[in-house]
């Protein structure tokens, strides 16, 4: 692993207040022994989340277990200006919920419970540190399910679902977490409650509801949500494709969209992640593959029969080498299991890596993939690819060494690079696992610097002292013109791999 | 496989519009947006200097394969909707055409769906991306032309229902889907109050359901999909095969049935969590959304519309016609919800130079 960074900036970091009136008061509102945290070795799990290469310890951890804790938390930080991270299970793959070195973090671990199924109307209401895949657990009893699944879900939490806007493999045909959640309770930032949305299909007022989905915890804090949750399939298939190219698969993805079928889940693997994943679950893969294709389609069984013969035809006409369906829900799960654990098994071939989250117009694939295997052999870092192909969404994972010196800031800086390359394509940053601070230099190759004013008025107007997770999401201008005036620094150099050594 | 607009009718007015909106930002001139006012009837009456946005039309980029349209907004739904059948796509929001006119910009500034909205989704679902002038006349571009997008805050879903008011929109980025093989219409002769009930256990059954309305006589229930699985769920759904299958759906949609065609009573739009029953209020009524969207033309007050459709976690508005006392078109927020209301505005439109009052007469 790479050194311990923390990379706040000197403009993120102006909190001034007397640390000691701030902590005796902290203790006075949350009063047993366990809800609060100060001593070096009890702040130690809070350092990081699912992004370990970024530590940075807070002032303190403030676990509140009612929602008027919450909010007395909230209104003394806001009175004295202490930064506020919130923080639910801790996953985000982007340092979304690293500390604030003069802040605390606000976990809502103990918001645990459902507080409401109700399987008529289709919905739970459920408070935010309740685990995505409890959800679902809860509503199969009733032939429910809730439908964003990102791959942490056995872990994260609602909350932080909404906060990243979370996705996962069935976005294509079930949408986000934007599309998922009805209703939600915030906290602004000075302790204040607001309800938004409704149980209803719209509210009154602007749709905040869609505001605050992704927001990162930089607008208000989330006590609770109303998520919809849609009926389990009547039936489902699952089949695997094999192709001779990775640009075979991405075509036929393309063909497979364009002839109107919408599966449920698509995904493609490379060549190299196909063997890791092999390696370690013996999904059956093929391991000579240059590119899988893995289709789950969805509905009444006479659809989806009449599918999968269409599916199937239009994949060999694009070369697919091989068209396996799985034989049953045995199989079916052995199919999915591969990509499940593309993650850890990529894990097992290298001492580290890094999971890039770029979202790419479909017909962009071939080229984007051609431009990161050059950047890959540039910068002498293997990548894996694994991408949510159905839409658009790239997880391209860099392998790499944090113990040999320097090879983390190279990643990092190979990492960016595909998301410009992703950004050029027409696409964006972040598909599913939002900015937070490791993405905060990459925004501003996305955004002009009017948007991100405008970025920057929203969150004044919304928390005009800056309390709420400082230094994320959105680059100021300063940052972006250092970074940015590095950036043509190195574009006028004849020889741009002598600067990196 | 891309679509280029037809040169006749492709115009980028972005220069002509930004000079008009800077120049009423200077000046501090409220602006009232329209194209072809084909739903100038819905929301608040506005104020200020007309500002067409009609001429800046014309397919930016379309690729099937990419179930995503850019068009620009002024742009008349008609046309856009022609050019993606030509493609076998639609519109999944299933937008009102009002007087057969309007424009795509229009159909996201109301945020107004058709009858398959509970099945595949509200305008803001679709919506991938814009690019708005704010209220400062900045051309800015928020979201983009990919499904999944979390960078930034989210400054697109927003503009749809804000009829205008939080930006003028020059182009949006939707998602398409393919048009479905097959269609078909069931009526069922069930009590109103089991239309939910009914539509639930259909879905459940893993029947397409693309629409549901009650008519107070029976429950239409309309079928999209794959050949085979629309005739394996007309079997088990049962019911009758109406004469007017197609066109009930359209002119529910475009609001032509004989229902709205009154101008009296006041006709009313209560937007109602699942599985409720329409509160008890006078006058006739039409289920839309699976009861989720009750049409009611009554002479009720407006508060006691208003109260009796929020004690159900609902809201109501007013769609046309006026009441006695005189009451604002949509339902009044809650005063957190009115303040961040506030916030939002303020931040995209400072000088609320953008259709102000339209949409709440105090923004």
């Amino acid at each position: 692993m790479a050194d311990p960074r923390a990379p706040y900036r000197d403009e993120d970091l102006h909190f001034d207040y007397d640390r000691r009136t701030f902590l005796n008061r902290l203790h006075r509102l949350l009063p047993r022994a366990d809800q609060v945290i100060d001593d070096t070795e009890g702040l130690r799990p809070y350092e990081c989340d699912g992004l370990a290469a970024y530590r940075q310890l807070p002032v303190a951890v403030a676990i509140p277990e009612t929602t008027e804790q919450a909010q007395a938390v909230l209104a003394l930080c806001h009175e004295l200006g202490v930064p506020v991270t919130a923080r639910g299970a801790g996953t985000s793959l982007s340092a979304g919920a690293l500390p604030h070195p003069q802040g605390i973090v606000l976990s809502l671990a103990r918001f645990n419970r459902i507080l409401e199924l109700d399987p008529l109307r289709r919905t739970a209401r459920v408070q935010p540190g309740v685990r995505n895949l409890a959800v679902t657990e809860a509503a199969r009893p009733h032939g429910l399910y809730y439908a964003p699944d990102p791959s942490s879900q056995i872990a994260c939490s609602i909350g932080g679902n909404v906060a990243e806007n979370a996705g996962g493999v069935h976005c294509l045909k079930y949408g986000l977490t934007v599309h998922n959640v009805l209703a939600a309770t915030v906290l602004t930032p000075a302790g204040e409650r607001v309800q938004i949305g409704s149980a209803a299909l719209d509210a009154p007022g602007y749709d905040l509801m869609a505001l605050y989905t992704g927001s990162e915890g930089m607008l208000g804090v989330i006590v609770e949500a109303t998520v919809r949750l849609l009926p389990e399939p009547v039936h489902k298939e699952v089949l695997l494709a094999a192709f001779p190219t990775v640009e075979a698969g991405g075509h036929a993805v393309a063909g497979v969209i364009g002839a109107g079928i919408i599966p449920a889940g698509l995904e493609m693997m490379d060549g190299p992640a196909i063997r890791a994943a092999e390696d370690f679950v013996q999904a059956g893969y093929p391991t000579d593959a240059a590119a899988i294709l893995i289709a789950e389609l969805d509905g009444a069984p006479d659809e989806v029969a009449e599918t999968v013969s269409r599916l199937s035809e239009l994949l060999r006409q694009h070369g697919a080498s091989e068209v396996r369906v799985a034989a049953d829900a045995t199989e079916q799960a052995r199919f999915w299991a591969g990509r499940k654990a593309a993650f850890p098994a990529v894990g097992r071939i290298s001492p580290d890596y890094y999971c890039m989250d770029g979202t790419i117009p479909r017909h962009q694939l071939a080229r984007v993939l051609t431009g990161i295997d050059a950047l890959s052999r540039e910068y002498g870092l293997r990548v894996v690819n694994v991408f949510h192909a159905g839409d658009g969404n790239l997880h391209p994972l860099v392998l790499y060494d944090g113990n040999v010196p320097g090879e983390f800031e190279r990643t990092e800086e190979l990492g960016r690079r595909i998301l410009e390359l992703c950004v050029d394509a027409g696409g964006t940053v972040t598909g599913e696992h939002g900015v937070g601070l490791e993405k905060i230099d990459a925004m501003c190759h996305q955004f002009r610097p009017a948007e991100l004013e405008q970025f920057h008025a929203v969150k004044a107007a919304f928390d005009a002292t800056g309390c709420l997770n400082p230094g994320k999401a959105v680059p100021t201008l300063h940052r972006c013109a250092e970074f940015g005036a590095l950036h043509v620094h190195r574009g006028q150099l004849p020889h741009p791999e002598l600067e990196r050594f | 496989m891309d679509h280029p607009a037809s040169s006749a009718a492709s115009v980028d007015e972005t220069e002509a519009l930004t000079a008009r909106v800077a120049a009423a930002a200077a000046a501090r001139q409220p602006l009232r947006l329209h194209a072809n006012n084909s739903k100038a009837f819905y929301g608040n009456p506005g104020g200020g200097d007309p500002l067409d946005v009609s001429g800046h039309r014309g397919l930016i980029s379309y690729q099937p394969t990419e179930l995503m349209v850019t068009v620009r907004a002024g742009t008349p739904l008609r046309e856009l909707e022609a050019e993606l059948a030509a493609a076998g796509q639609m519109l999944p929001f299933e937008p009102p055409h009002f007087g057969g006119g309007g424009s795509i910009g229009g159909a996201v500034a109301a945020g107004l769906a058709g009858p398959a909205r509970p099945f595949r989704g509200a305008v803001r679902d679709a919506l991938l991306g814009v690019r708005i002038l704010n209220g400062r006349g900045e051309v800015l571009r928020f979201g983009g032309e990919v499904v999944k997008n979390v960078a930034g805050y989210d400054l697109s879903r927003p503009m749809a229902g804000a009829l205008g008011t939080l930006g003028v929109l020059l182009d949006v980025s939707l998602k398409v889907v393919p048009q479905p093989e097959v269609e078909a219409t069931r009526t069922l002769e069930v009590d109103a109050g089991s239309t939910w009930q009914q539509v639930h256990a259909a879905l459940m059954a893993g029947c397409p359901i693309s629409a549901a309305v009650h008519d107070g006589e029976r429950l239409h229930l309309r079928l999209s999909g794959s050949d085979s699985g629309v005739r394996a769920a007309t079997r088990q759904i049962g019911g009758d095969t109406p004469d007017d299958g197609d066109a009930f759906w359209g002119a529910l949609r475009d609001h032509t049935l004989g229902f709205f065609q009154e101008s009296h009573p006041p006709l009313w739009r209560l937007s109602l969590p699942p599985a409720t029953a329409a509160p008890e209020l006078p006058g006739a009524r039409l289920l839309d959304w699976a009861g989720q969207q009750v049409w009611l033309r009554s002479d009720a007050p407006a508060d006691q519309v208003r109260a009796a459709t929020e004690t159900l976690g609902g809201h109501a508005t007013l769609w046309r016609g006026q009441t006695e006392p005189a009451a604002p078109a949509f339902h009044p927020p809650s005063p957190g919800v009115a303040r961040l209301n506030r916030q939002l505005k303020e931040a995209l439109d400072p000088h609320h130079i953008l259709n102000p009052g339209r949409f709440d007469p105090a923004l």
